[in-house]
Protein backbone atom coordinates (compact mmCIF):
# COMPACT_ATOMS: atom_id res chain seq x y z
CA UNK A 1 0.00 0.00 0.00
CA UNK A 2 1.29 3.52 -1.00
CA UNK A 3 1.86 5.98 1.65
CA UNK A 4 -1.12 8.23 2.22
CA UNK A 5 -0.07 11.56 0.98
CA UNK A 6 -1.57 13.37 4.23
CA UNK A 7 0.27 10.68 6.88
CA UNK A 8 3.39 12.10 4.55
CA UNK A 9 2.68 15.72 4.85
CA UNK A 10 2.25 15.40 8.18
CA UNK A 11 5.43 13.70 9.06
CA UNK A 12 7.36 16.03 6.96
CA UNK A 13 5.49 18.91 8.37
CA UNK A 14 6.91 18.12 12.03
CA UNK A 15 9.99 17.46 11.23
CA UNK A 16 11.13 21.19 12.10
CA UNK A 17 9.79 21.05 15.18
CA UNK A 18 11.00 17.39 15.79
CA UNK A 19 14.47 18.53 15.20
CA UNK A 20 14.16 21.65 17.81
CA UNK A 21 13.20 19.35 20.18
CA UNK A 22 15.88 16.79 19.33
CA UNK A 23 18.71 19.01 19.73
CA UNK A 24 17.17 19.85 22.93
CA UNK A 25 17.19 16.95 24.25
CA UNK A 26 20.68 16.05 23.08
CA UNK A 27 22.66 18.83 22.42
CA UNK A 28 24.36 17.89 19.38
CA UNK A 29 22.74 18.52 15.72
CA UNK A 30 24.16 15.16 13.93
CA UNK A 31 22.58 12.85 16.93
CA UNK A 32 19.38 14.63 16.93
CA UNK A 33 18.70 14.15 13.08
CA UNK A 34 19.67 10.29 13.68
CA UNK A 35 17.21 10.75 16.37
CA UNK A 36 14.14 12.24 14.30
CA UNK A 37 15.50 10.00 11.47
CA UNK A 38 14.88 6.59 13.47
CA UNK A 39 11.29 8.48 15.18
CA UNK A 40 10.27 8.55 11.60
CA UNK A 41 11.49 5.06 10.35
CA UNK A 42 9.48 3.75 13.36
CA UNK A 43 6.40 6.44 13.09
CA UNK A 44 5.96 4.31 9.54
CA UNK A 45 6.51 1.25 10.63
CA UNK A 46 3.69 1.70 12.79
CA UNK A 47 1.50 3.72 11.29
CA UNK A 48 -1.38 1.63 12.05
CA UNK A 49 -1.25 2.29 15.46
CA UNK A 50 -2.03 5.81 14.45
CA UNK A 51 -4.96 7.13 15.08
CA UNK A 52 -6.10 8.90 12.39
CA UNK A 53 -8.09 12.23 13.73
CA UNK A 54 -5.78 12.01 16.84
CA UNK A 55 -2.40 14.77 17.19
CA UNK A 56 0.25 13.51 14.34
CA UNK A 57 2.93 16.10 15.93
CA UNK A 58 1.83 14.53 19.32
CA UNK A 59 2.51 11.14 18.21
CA UNK A 60 5.68 11.30 16.70
CA UNK A 61 7.08 13.32 19.56
CA UNK A 62 6.23 10.87 21.93
CA UNK A 63 8.24 8.14 19.39
CA UNK A 64 11.19 10.31 20.06
CA UNK A 65 10.87 11.12 23.30
CA UNK A 66 11.00 7.40 24.11
CA UNK A 67 13.74 6.67 21.56
CA UNK A 68 15.74 9.24 23.14
CA UNK A 69 15.55 7.74 26.52
CA UNK A 70 16.28 4.44 25.96
CA UNK A 71 19.29 5.52 23.81
CA UNK A 72 20.33 7.59 26.23
CA UNK A 73 20.25 4.97 29.35
CA UNK A 74 22.06 2.78 26.96
CA UNK A 75 25.19 5.16 25.95
CA UNK A 76 25.12 6.27 29.85
CA UNK A 77 26.52 2.51 30.34
CA UNK A 78 28.35 2.63 27.82
CA UNK A 79 30.04 6.07 27.82
CA UNK A 80 30.33 8.90 30.05
CA UNK A 81 28.16 11.26 27.80
CA UNK A 82 29.46 14.53 30.39
CA UNK A 83 29.45 18.36 30.20
CA UNK A 84 32.74 18.53 28.36
CA UNK A 85 31.28 16.57 25.35
CA UNK A 86 28.21 19.11 25.47
CA UNK A 87 30.35 22.21 25.48
CA UNK A 88 32.72 20.67 22.67
CA UNK A 89 29.03 20.78 20.90
CA UNK A 90 28.03 23.60 21.87
CA UNK A 91 30.69 25.54 20.29
CA UNK A 92 30.85 23.75 17.00
CA UNK A 93 27.58 25.67 16.36
CA UNK A 94 27.47 28.52 14.25
CA UNK A 95 26.78 31.80 15.78
CA UNK A 96 24.09 33.50 15.18
CA UNK A 97 22.02 36.52 16.15
CA UNK A 98 21.89 37.53 19.40
CA UNK A 99 24.61 34.78 19.87
CA UNK A 100 26.26 34.98 22.80
CA UNK A 101 22.65 35.06 24.72
CA UNK A 102 21.60 31.98 22.79
CA UNK A 103 24.38 30.40 23.44
CA UNK A 104 24.29 31.12 27.13
CA UNK A 105 20.89 29.84 27.10
CA UNK A 106 21.76 26.77 25.48
CA UNK A 107 24.39 26.09 28.44
CA UNK A 108 21.90 26.78 30.87
CA UNK A 109 19.57 24.29 29.67
CA UNK A 110 21.64 21.78 29.28
CA UNK A 111 22.32 21.87 32.58
CA UNK A 112 18.94 20.74 33.54
CA UNK A 113 17.98 17.55 34.46
CA UNK A 114 16.66 16.31 31.67
CA UNK A 115 12.97 15.34 32.72
CA UNK A 116 12.64 19.33 33.57
CA UNK A 117 14.40 20.26 30.20
CA UNK A 118 11.42 18.02 28.44
CA UNK A 119 8.63 19.24 30.12
CA UNK A 120 10.30 23.38 29.29
CA UNK A 121 10.74 22.59 26.06
CA UNK A 122 7.56 20.89 25.40
CA UNK A 123 5.25 23.35 26.95
CA UNK A 124 7.80 26.30 26.49
CA UNK A 125 8.60 26.17 22.78
CA UNK A 126 7.12 23.07 21.00
CA UNK A 127 3.40 24.38 21.96
CA UNK A 128 1.72 22.08 23.75
CA UNK A 129 -0.77 21.93 26.31
CA UNK A 130 0.04 20.79 29.58
CA UNK A 131 -1.84 17.97 29.49
CA UNK A 132 -0.16 16.80 25.95
CA UNK A 133 3.12 17.38 27.52
CA UNK A 134 1.82 15.07 30.37
CA UNK A 135 1.09 12.11 27.90
CA UNK A 136 3.94 12.38 25.96
CA UNK A 137 5.75 12.19 28.38
CA UNK A 138 3.59 9.39 30.18
CA UNK A 139 2.88 11.30 33.32
CA UNK A 140 0.58 13.32 35.53
CA UNK A 141 -0.52 16.97 34.79
CA UNK A 142 0.83 18.48 37.68
CA UNK A 143 4.38 16.47 37.54
CA UNK A 144 4.95 18.18 34.33
CA UNK A 145 4.01 22.04 35.84
CA UNK A 146 6.35 21.30 38.62
CA UNK A 147 9.17 20.66 36.37
CA UNK A 148 8.69 23.05 34.25
CA UNK A 149 8.07 25.56 37.40
CA UNK A 150 11.41 23.99 38.39
CA UNK A 151 13.24 24.67 35.22
CA UNK A 152 12.49 27.99 34.84
CA UNK A 153 13.28 28.77 38.48
CA UNK A 154 16.87 27.09 37.55
CA UNK A 155 17.36 28.54 34.48
CA UNK A 156 16.76 32.23 35.96
CA UNK A 157 18.98 30.96 38.56
CA UNK A 158 21.62 29.67 36.02
CA UNK A 159 21.73 32.83 33.84
CA UNK A 160 20.82 35.33 36.72
CA UNK A 161 18.06 36.82 35.84
CA UNK A 162 16.38 38.62 38.23
CA UNK A 163 13.07 41.02 38.55
CA UNK A 164 14.82 44.20 37.11
CA UNK A 165 15.20 45.70 34.01
CA UNK A 166 18.57 46.67 33.90
CA UNK A 167 19.92 43.40 32.50
CA UNK A 168 17.59 43.19 30.21
CA UNK A 169 18.53 42.59 26.38
CA UNK A 170 19.13 45.88 24.73
CA UNK A 171 16.57 47.34 22.13
CA UNK A 172 18.31 45.40 19.39
CA UNK A 173 18.19 41.89 20.94
CA UNK A 174 14.40 42.91 21.46
CA UNK A 175 13.59 43.86 18.37
CA UNK A 176 15.16 40.22 16.87
CA UNK A 177 13.18 38.46 19.14
CA UNK A 178 10.32 40.28 19.13
CA UNK A 179 10.42 40.10 15.15
CA UNK A 180 11.28 36.26 15.12
CA UNK A 181 8.08 35.89 17.95
CA UNK A 182 4.88 33.97 16.43
CA UNK A 183 2.31 35.95 15.45
CA UNK B 1 -0.02 21.03 18.32
CA UNK B 2 -1.79 23.97 20.24
CA UNK B 3 -1.06 27.38 20.27
CA UNK B 4 1.63 28.55 22.43
CA UNK B 5 0.28 29.94 25.43
CA UNK B 6 2.24 33.26 27.03
CA UNK B 7 3.98 32.74 30.01
CA UNK B 8 2.66 33.58 33.23
CA UNK B 9 -0.89 33.82 31.81
CA UNK B 10 -3.59 32.19 33.70
CA UNK B 11 -2.80 28.79 33.62
CA UNK B 12 -6.27 26.56 31.92
CA UNK B 13 -5.31 23.32 33.44
CA UNK B 14 -5.28 24.69 37.19
CA UNK B 15 -8.03 22.94 38.60
CA UNK B 16 -8.23 21.45 42.31
CA UNK B 17 -7.02 18.15 41.25
CA UNK B 18 -3.75 19.66 39.97
CA UNK B 19 -3.87 21.94 42.72
CA UNK B 20 -3.63 19.95 45.74
CA UNK B 21 -1.04 17.40 43.70
CA UNK B 22 2.50 19.00 45.23
CA UNK B 23 5.25 16.49 44.71
CA UNK B 24 7.72 18.99 46.10
CA UNK B 25 7.71 22.27 47.77
CA UNK B 26 6.50 24.94 45.25
CA UNK B 27 9.92 26.92 44.15
CA UNK B 28 9.95 30.79 44.74
CA UNK B 29 7.49 32.82 42.62
CA UNK B 30 9.13 34.35 39.17
CA UNK B 31 7.88 37.63 38.28
CA UNK B 32 6.17 37.64 35.01
CA UNK B 33 8.79 39.75 33.39
CA UNK B 34 11.16 37.04 34.44
CA UNK B 35 9.03 34.10 32.93
CA UNK B 36 8.67 35.98 29.50
CA UNK B 37 12.26 36.57 29.25
CA UNK B 38 12.71 32.88 29.49
CA UNK B 39 10.18 32.22 27.13
CA UNK B 40 11.72 34.60 24.80
CA UNK B 41 15.15 33.10 24.94
CA UNK B 42 13.63 29.54 24.70
CA UNK B 43 11.67 30.18 21.54
CA UNK B 44 14.51 31.84 19.77
CA UNK B 45 16.66 29.14 20.31
CA UNK B 46 13.70 26.97 19.17
CA UNK B 47 12.78 29.06 16.48
CA UNK B 48 16.47 28.96 15.13
CA UNK B 49 16.12 25.24 14.20
CA UNK B 50 12.70 25.06 13.01
CA UNK B 51 13.78 28.00 10.54
CA UNK B 52 15.82 25.59 9.48
CA UNK B 53 12.97 23.82 7.68
CA UNK B 54 12.80 19.87 6.86
CA UNK B 55 16.51 19.02 5.28
CA UNK B 56 16.67 17.15 2.36
CA UNK B 57 17.99 13.81 4.52
CA UNK B 58 13.97 13.28 5.42
CA UNK B 59 12.15 14.23 2.52
CA UNK B 60 14.49 11.80 0.60
CA UNK B 61 14.12 9.15 2.92
CA UNK B 62 10.62 9.08 3.13
CA UNK B 63 10.65 9.58 -1.10
CA UNK B 64 12.72 6.16 -0.82
CA UNK B 65 10.16 4.30 2.14
CA UNK B 66 7.73 5.24 -0.71
CA UNK B 67 9.07 3.92 -3.54
CA UNK B 68 9.76 0.91 -0.89
CA UNK B 69 5.98 0.17 -0.25
CA UNK B 70 5.24 0.62 -3.87
CA UNK B 71 7.34 -1.63 -4.87
CA UNK B 72 6.51 -4.12 -1.59
CA UNK B 73 2.45 -4.48 -3.06
CA UNK B 74 3.31 -4.17 -6.37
Amino acid sequence: MAMDESVRDAVLAAVPSLRAFAISLSGNVDRADDLVQETLLRALANIDSFQPGTNMSAWLFTILRNHFRSEYRKRRREVEDGEGRYAETLKSQPEQYGQVELREFREALSKLPSDQREALVLVGASGFSYEEAANICGCAVGTIKSRVNRARTRLAELLDIHNTEDIGPDDTTRAVLAGHDHP
Amino acid sequence: MSERKSWGADDPMETASTRTRKPQAKPAKLSRDVQARLGQQLRAMYDDVVSQGVPDRFTELLNRLEADKDKDSR
